[in-house]
C-alpha cells in the first residue's frame, strides 16, 4: 500500500506527498488518528484528500497510508433498520463504543473510531436457491434467501462482475456475514463468496435493462398523488426555502410511500430530525403492510455540524445501498434532504482546492454531479436470474438561498428531475401545509399513471384530475381580476368557480401531515373526495347557467359546506360511504334549491 | 510543567494582512492549534491556526494585527486547540469573549477542559425534544411553541424590542410541573454597552445572576474574538448540561455580528464567496454552533438556545437570516410595522414558526384544543390580513359580508391576543381562553381546522 506523509492541512482538506502509486478516489488513513479519507485530486507525487473527520489537531508529517481500495459501502444483511453516518459507521455502535472507552464523551461523534457498517458476530438464517454445485454463475444470480426483517425477504446474489462454476454452496443454516456461503471456481482458482459484499459508491450497480417508468409511486399525500404523481422509478425535486415544508414532505414519503424499502438522508439537515425519524418510524406501521416502518427503512445521517465532507459522501452511500435493494427486484425510494447541502460541500472542497469557480462560487462540474446522480433512479430489468424487475425513485429536497429558485442548484437540479413540486413561503406563512404550488409545479407522469388508476382505482380518475386542475388554473386568472376590482364585478359562473376552488384548496389540497386521519390518504379516498367536490361543481354549475346566484348555491349546502371541507381529517380510509352519503346529501341539497327557485320564477 | 508540553516558539513572520499573519519556518504545528503573540513590547494576544504546511503557518490573531510587526514578534504554539477549563461555579460570573474571568471574582478552579469546538452530538443519542415551556407570551405558547432542548432564534432589526422580548422569555420560562428554573448561559457577540448593561441589570433585579454566566465581548471589542465566543459559551452550556444535570438557557446575541467577523477572515484569506460576501461554508459553520442545542437519553440536563439576530435592512432573505432559518428549528419574527403600531410584543407571527411545536403541545402537556386553535389563528388570522390589502385597494364596502368579519378578526387578533404587558405572564389555559375569545367572532362554519368536539368543549357559544 502507497504510504506518504501529510504536507499541508486546510479544513476539512488534506495534502500529502509521496503519494506515488496512490489511485483517484481510492479511501486512504489520514494521521495517527487514522481519519478516513479520500483522494479527490492527484498531482505529481502530492495527493489531494477530502478527509471525512475532524481535521483539528493534524500536523504536516504525519502518516498518510493508502487502502488500496476506493470508498465502498458493505452491502448485506443488516442494514434495515440501521442508522449510519455519511460514510456508513453505525452511529448506535459508535455510542456503544464510546460509552465504554470514554463515557463522559459518548453522547458526541468523536472521531477515530473505526466500526465496521454490518454487525460481525449476528447470525442469519440462510436459505439456499435451487443452485447446485456445478451450475454456472454470474453477477445477480440468486443464491439464495435471508429473512431480514419481518418485512423484506433479502435476496443473496453472486456479486456484480462475478462469474464462475458452483463448487460449494452452504447447507440451509446460520451464517454470520463472514462465514462463506458458496464457492465459485474461475479459471481454477477458488473464491469465497458470503452474504455481504463491497461495492465502490462512486460507481453505479450494474442492470441489464431500463425500463420506462409505468406505476405510481402512491404516496398517501393527495397533491402529489392527484395532480403531481410520482412514479416508481422516477425522479423529483422539492425546492423551498426553510419552513416550507420540504422534511415533513419528506417524511410523508419515507412513512406512506408504496415502496418495499426507504432510504432516508439527512444531508446535512438537523439532528433532531434525524432523531423523529428513529423514535417514530419503529411505532409507526406501514400502511401497505401494517408492519412497523423501521423495518423497511435505512437511515444515513450526515447532519449540519458533521464534517462537510462526509456529507458530500453521503448521498453515494446512500445510493448505492438504494441499488442493491433494487437488484433484489425491489422498489425502492431514496428521498435526500437536502441535495443543496450536498452541493455546498463541493463547493466548499472545490474552494479548498482552489478550483476556477462557476456561478456562485459552485464548481463548474456541479450541473454533471447532479446528472450523474439522478441518473443511477430508474426502473431496470437487473442483472442475474431469475428475472427480477427493480428501481430507485429519487427525490432529491432543495433548499435555494432567500427562497430564489433562479439560483444554481435549483435550476441545474430541474434539468434532471421530471417532477417538480414547488414550496411557496406565503403558502407556508398562511400555514397552507403541504406548501405545494400548484401552478408552478409539475409532473411528467401524470399521463404515464393514469392507466393506472383507472385499472386499480377509478376509470374516471383522469378526468376529476383534470377538472380540479381546471379550476386551480381558472381561479389563479380570476384571482388577478379579484386584486384589481374585487369579487363583486364578476359573473356568477366566475363566483362559483372561486368558492369551489377554496373548497379544493381547504378540503382536498392541503392536508395536515400531524392529523392521524389526515396525514395519509388511500387512492380511493382521494378519488371519492374528488368526486364529492366535482359532482357538487357540476350540479351547482347547471344551476347557476340557469340564473340561480352562485352564493344560494353554496348557502343551500347549510352545515354541509363544513362536513364537505372537513371530510378529509374527518372520514377515515376505510368509512368511505359516508363521503358517499356527503356527495347525496349535497347533491339533493342543490337539487331542491333547484325546485325551490324554479317555483319562485 | 506538563502543560508546557509541545510549546514551540517561531519569530519568522513572512506577512500581515487583516487579521492574519504568516509565520515560517514552523515545524510541526497542528491545524486549529492555539496560538500566543508576543508582541517587542511584551503584549500578548492569542490565535489560532488556519492553514499549516510544513513550514509556513497562516495564524488569525483575535485581537487583531494592529501593531505586529514582522520583526520582533514572537510567535507560540501552544500545542492544543483552544479550551475552556469548565466549572459549576462558572454561573454567577462574568468572562470575556475567550472565557477568561473579568469580574474580579475567585479563580475558577476548573472540573475539566474542553475544546470549545465541541463534537457533534450522534443523532442516534438524541432524545426529541418534547416539554412544553410556558413563555407567558401568546404568540409564543399559543402559535409558535417553544420546547426545552430547541433552538429558536428571534429575527429582529436594528431598533425593535428583541433585548425586552429575550429578556421577558428569560424570565418567565418554566416547564410545567417543574419548579426548577433554568440556569442561563449568556453570550454578548459584539453588542454595543448599554444592550450589554441591559441584560446585566435585568439579571440582577431578578436576582437570577447567581444562574447566569456571561460571556461578553462588546462592539469596541476585538472583531476575531466573535468567532470564539458562542462556542466558549456553548462548551460551558454542554458541560453543565451533559455532565451535571442542568436545564440551561443560552442567548446569544447577537449573531449578526458573529456572520461579519467570519466574512472578514474569508475575505483576508481571499476565499472565493458565497452570496454577498459570505464565505460558502458560512451554513457549515452556523450549524455548528446552532446544533450545539437539544437533550440526549441517559442525561437529565438540556439546551435550550435562544439565537438573537438583526436582520440587515429588516431583510428575511439576507444570508444570515436565511442560512439560521435553514438551520434552526423555527424563528420568531418581529416587524417594524407592528412595532410602529404600537405593538408588544411585535411578533410576526405568520412569518414566525416553530418547528417542535408538535411534540411538545396537547393533551397532558398544554390542551387538547390546542393544536387545531392554532392552525385555526393561523389561516383565519393571514386571510384577514390578505383580505386587508384587499380592502385597500377596492374599499371595505365591496367586502362580503363574511370577509369583513375576517378584516375585524385580524385587528381583535392583533389588540387583544397579540398585545400584551412586558410583565404580563399568561398561562396557557389564559392564552388558549383568549384565542377561542376572538374565535367566536368568526361565524362558526368558518372554523374549518376545528373539529367538531372542539368546537363544542371550548367554543364560548357552547360553554355558557
Ligand atoms: N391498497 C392499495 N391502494 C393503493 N395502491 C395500492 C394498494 N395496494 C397496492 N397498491 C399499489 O399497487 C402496486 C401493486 O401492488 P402489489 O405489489 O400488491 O401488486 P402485485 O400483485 O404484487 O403486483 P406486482 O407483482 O406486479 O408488483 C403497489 O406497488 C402499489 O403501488
Ligand atoms: N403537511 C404539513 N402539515 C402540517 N404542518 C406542516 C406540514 N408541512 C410542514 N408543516 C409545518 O411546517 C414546519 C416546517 O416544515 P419543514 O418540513 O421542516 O420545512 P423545511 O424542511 O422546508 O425547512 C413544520 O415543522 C410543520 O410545523
Ligand atoms: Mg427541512
Ligand atoms: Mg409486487
Amino acid at each position: 500500500m502507497v504510504k506518504g506523509k501529510i504536507s499541508r492541512i486546510t479544513g476539512p482538506l488534506v495534502i500529502a506527498e509521496n503519494m506515488t502509486g496512490v489511485q483517484m478516489y481510492e479511501m486512504v488513513r489520514v494521521g495517527e488518528e487514522r481519519l478516513i479519507g479520500e483522494v479527490t485530486r492527484i498531482k505529481g507525487d502530492q495527493a489531494y484528500i477530502q478527509v471525512y473527520e475532524s481535521t483539528t489537531g493534524l500536523k504536516p508529517g504525519e502518516v498518510v497510508e493508502g487502502t488500496g481500495s476506493p470508498l465502498s459501502v458493505e452491502l448485506g444483511p443488516g442494514l434495515l433498520g440501521n442508522i449510519y453516518d455519511g460514510v456508513q459507521r453505525p452511529l448506535p455502535f459508535i455510542a456503544d463504543l464510546l460509552s465504554k472507552t470514554s463515557p463522559k464523551r459518548s453522547i458526541f461523534v468523536e472521531k477515530g473510531v473505526e466500526v465496521s457498517p454490518l454487525p460481525r458476530d449476528k447470525k442469519w438464517h440462510f436459505m439456499p436457491s435451487e443452485i447446485k454445485t456445478g451450475d454456472k454463475v454470474s453477477g445477480g444470480d440468486l443464491l439464495g434467501l435471508v429473512q431480514e426483517t419481518e418485512l423484506i425477504l433479502h435476496k443473496v446474489m453472486v456479486p456484480p462482475n462475478t462469474f464462475g462454476e458452483i463448487s460449494w454452496i452452504a447447507p440451509e443454516g446460520d451464517y454470520t456475514i463472514v462465514d462463506p456461503i458458496a464457492e465459485i471456481k474461475v479459471n481454477g482458482k477458488v473464491k469465497e463468496l458470503y452474504l455481504s459484499h463491497r461495492w465502490p459508491v462512486r460507481f453505479p450497480r450494474p442492470y441489464n435493462l431500463k425500463l420506462d417508468p409505468s406505476e405510481p409511486l402512491i404516496t398517501g399525500l393527495r397533491i402529489i398523488d392527484t395532480l403531481f404523481p410520482m412514479a416508481k422509478g422516477g425522479t423529483g425535486m422539492i425546492p423551498g426555502g426553510f419552513g416550507t415544508g420540504k422534511t415533513v414532505t419528506m417524511h410523508g414519503l419515507a412513512q406512506w410511500s408504496s415502496a418495499n424499502v426507504v432510504l432516508y438522508i439527512g444531508c446535512g439537515e438537523r439532528g433532531n430530525e434525524m432523531t423523529e425519524v428513529l423514535e417514530r418510524f419503529p411505532t409507526y406501521k406501514d400502511p401497505w403492510t401494517g408492519k412497523p416502518l423501521m423495518e423497511r427503512t435505512v437511515l444515513i445521517a450526515n447532519t449540519s455540524n458533521m464534517p462537510v465532507a462526509a456529507r458530500e459522501a453521503s448521498i453515494y452511500v446512500g445510493i448505492t445501498i438504494a441499488e442493491f435493494y433494487r437488484d433484489m427486484g425491489y422498489d425502492v425510494l431514496l428521498v435526500a434532504d437536502s441535495t443543496s447541502r450536498w452541493a455546498e460541500a463541493l463547493r466548499e472542497i472545490a474552494g479548498r482546492l482552489e478550483e476556477m469557480p462557476a456561478e456562485e462560487g459552485y464548481p463548474s462540474y456541479l450541473a454533471s454531479r447532479l446528472a450523474e446522480f439522478y441518473e443511477r433512479a430508474g426502473r431496470v430489468k437487473t442483472i442475474g436470474s431469475p428475472d427480477r424487475v427493480g428501481s430507485v425513485t429519487v427525490v432529491g429536497a432543495v433548499s435555494p438561498p432567500g427562497g430564489d429558485f433562479t439560483e444554481p442548484v435549483t435550476t441545474h437540479t430541474r434539468r434532471f428531475t421530471r417532477v417538480f413540486w414547488a414550496l411557496d413561503t406565503a403558502l407556508a406563512y398562511s400555514r397552507h401545509y403541504p406548501a405545494i404550488n400548484w401552478i408552478l409545479s409539475y409532473s411528467a407522469y401524470a399521463d404515464t399513471v393514469s392507466e393506472w388508476w383507472a385499472k386499480n382505482v377509478d376509470p374516471k380518475w383522469k378526468e376529476y384530475r383534470d377538472e380540479i386542475m381546471d379550476i386551480l388554473l381558472r381561479e389563479n386568472e380570476l384571482q388577478e381580476i379579484v386584486r384589481l376590482v374585487g369579487t363583486e364585478s364578476l359573473d356568477e359562473g366566475d363566483k362559483l368557480v372561486l368558492d369551489v376552488a377554496r373548497m379544493i384548496r381547504e378540503g382536498f389540497l392541503k392536508q395536515n401531515a400531524f392529523d392521524p386521519i389526515d396525514t395519509f390518504t388511500s387512492p380511493k379516498k382521494q378519488v371519492e373526495l374528488m368526486k364529492l367536490i366535482i359532482d357538487y361543481y357540476r350540479k351547482a354549475r347547471e344551476l347557476v347557467q340557469n340564473g340561480i346566484p352562485a352564493a344560494k348555491t353554496r348557502e343551500s349546502l347549510g352545515r354541509l359546506y363544513v362536513d364537505i371541507i372537513k371530510a378529509r381529517f374527518n372520514i377515515p380510509n376505510d368509512k368511505l360511504e359516508m363521503i358517499e352519503d356527503l356527495r347525496k346529501h349535497a347533491l339533493d341539497a342543490l337539487e331542491e334549491l333547484k325546485s325551490k327557485e324554479v317555483k319562485g320564477a | 510543567m506538563s502543560s508546557l508540553y509541545g510549546i514551540r516558539e517561531y519569530s519568522k513572520i513572512v506577512e500581515i494582512k487583516g487579521p492574519l499573519i504568516v509565520v515560517e519556518g514552523v515545524s510541526k504545528a497542528s491545524y486549529d492549534e492555539i496560538v500566543e503573540v508576543e508582541l517587542s513590547d511584551g503584549t500578548k494576544r492569542r490565535g489560532r491556526v488556519l492553514d499549516v504546511s510544513k513550514n509556513v503557518a497562516v495564524v488569525q490573531v483575535f485581537e487583531g494585527t494592529t501593531g505586529i510587526t514582522t520583526t520582533g514578534t514572537r510567535v507560540r504554539f501552544l500545542g492544543r486547540p483552544l479550551e475552556l477549563p469548565v466549572s459549576e461555579d462558572m454561573l454567577g460570573r462574568i468572562f470575556n469573549g475567550l472565557g477568561e474571568p473579568i469580574d474580579n471574582g475567585p479563580e475558577i478552579v476548573a472540573e475539566e477542559k474542553y475544546d470549545i469546538n465541541g463534537s457533534p452530538i450522534n443523532p442516534a443519542v438524541r432524545a426529541y425534544p418534547e416539554d412544553f415551556i410556558q413563555t407567558g407570551i401568546s404568540a409564543i405558547d399559543g402559535m409558535n411553541t417553544l420546547v426545552r432542548g430547541q433552538k429558536l432564534p428571534i429575527f429582529s432589526g436594528s431598533g425593535l424590542p428583541h433585548n425586552i422580548l429575550a429578556a421577558q422569555i428569560a424570565r418567565q420560562a418554566t416547564v410545567k410541573g417543574e419548579g426548577e428554573e433554568f440556569g442561563v448561559v449568556f453570550a454578548a457577540i459584539g453588542i454595543k454597552y448599554d444592550d450589554y448593561i441591559f441584560f446585566k441589570k435585568f439579571f440582577e433585579e431578578t436576582g437570577a445572576l447567581n444562574r447566569v454566566a456571561m460571556f461578553v465581548n462588546l462592539a469596541d471589542e476585538p472583531a476575531m474574538i466573535r468567532l470564539v465566543t458562542p462556542r466558549v459559551a456553548l462548551t460551558l452550556a454542554e458541560y453543565l448540561a451533559y455532565e451535571k444535570d442542568l436545564h440551561i438557557l443560552v442567548i446569544l446575541t447577537d449573531m449578526t455580528n458573529y456572520a461579519e467577523a467570519l466574512r472578514e477572515i474569508s475575505s483576508s484569506r481571499e476565499e472565493v464567496p458565497g452570496r454577498q460576501g459570505y464565505p460558502g461554508y458560512m451554513y457549515s459553520d452556523l450549524a455548528s454552533i446552532y446544533e450545539r442545542a437539544g437533550r440526549v437519553h441517559g442525561k437529565k440536563g438540556s439546551i435550550t438556545q435562544i439565537p438573537i439576530l438583526t436582520m440587515p435592512n429588516d431583510d428575511i432573505t439576507h444570508p444570515i437570516p436565511d442560512l439560521t432559518g435553514y438551520i434552526t428549528e423555527g424563528q420568531i419574527v418581529l416587524s417594524r410595522d407592528l412595532y410602529n403600531k404600537g405593538i408588544y410584543p411585535p411578533i410576526n407571527v405568520l412569518m414566525s414558526l416553530s418547528r417542535l411545536m408538535k411534540e411538545g403541545i396537547g393533551p397532558g402537556k398544554t390542551r387538547d384544543d390546542h393544536a387545531q386553535v392554532s392552525d385555526q389563528l393561523y389561516a383565519s388570522y393571514s386571510r384577514g390580513v390578505d383580505l386587508r390589502s384587499l380592502a385597500a385597494v377596492v374599499g371595505e364596502e365591496s367586502l362580503s359580508e363574511t370577509d369583513r368579519k375576517y378584516l375585524k378578526f385580524a385587528d381583535l387578533f392583533e389588540k387583544k391576543f397579540l398585545t400584551q404587558g412586558v410583565r404580563e405572564n399568561r398561562s396557557i389555559e389564559n392564552t388558549l381562553d383568549l384565542a377561542w375569545d376572538i374565535l367566536s367572532d368568526l361565524p362558526e362554519e368558518e372554523l374549518t381546522n376545528i373539529k367538531e368536539e372542539m368546537i363544542k368543549k371550548y367554543h364560548p357559544k357552547y360553554k355558557k
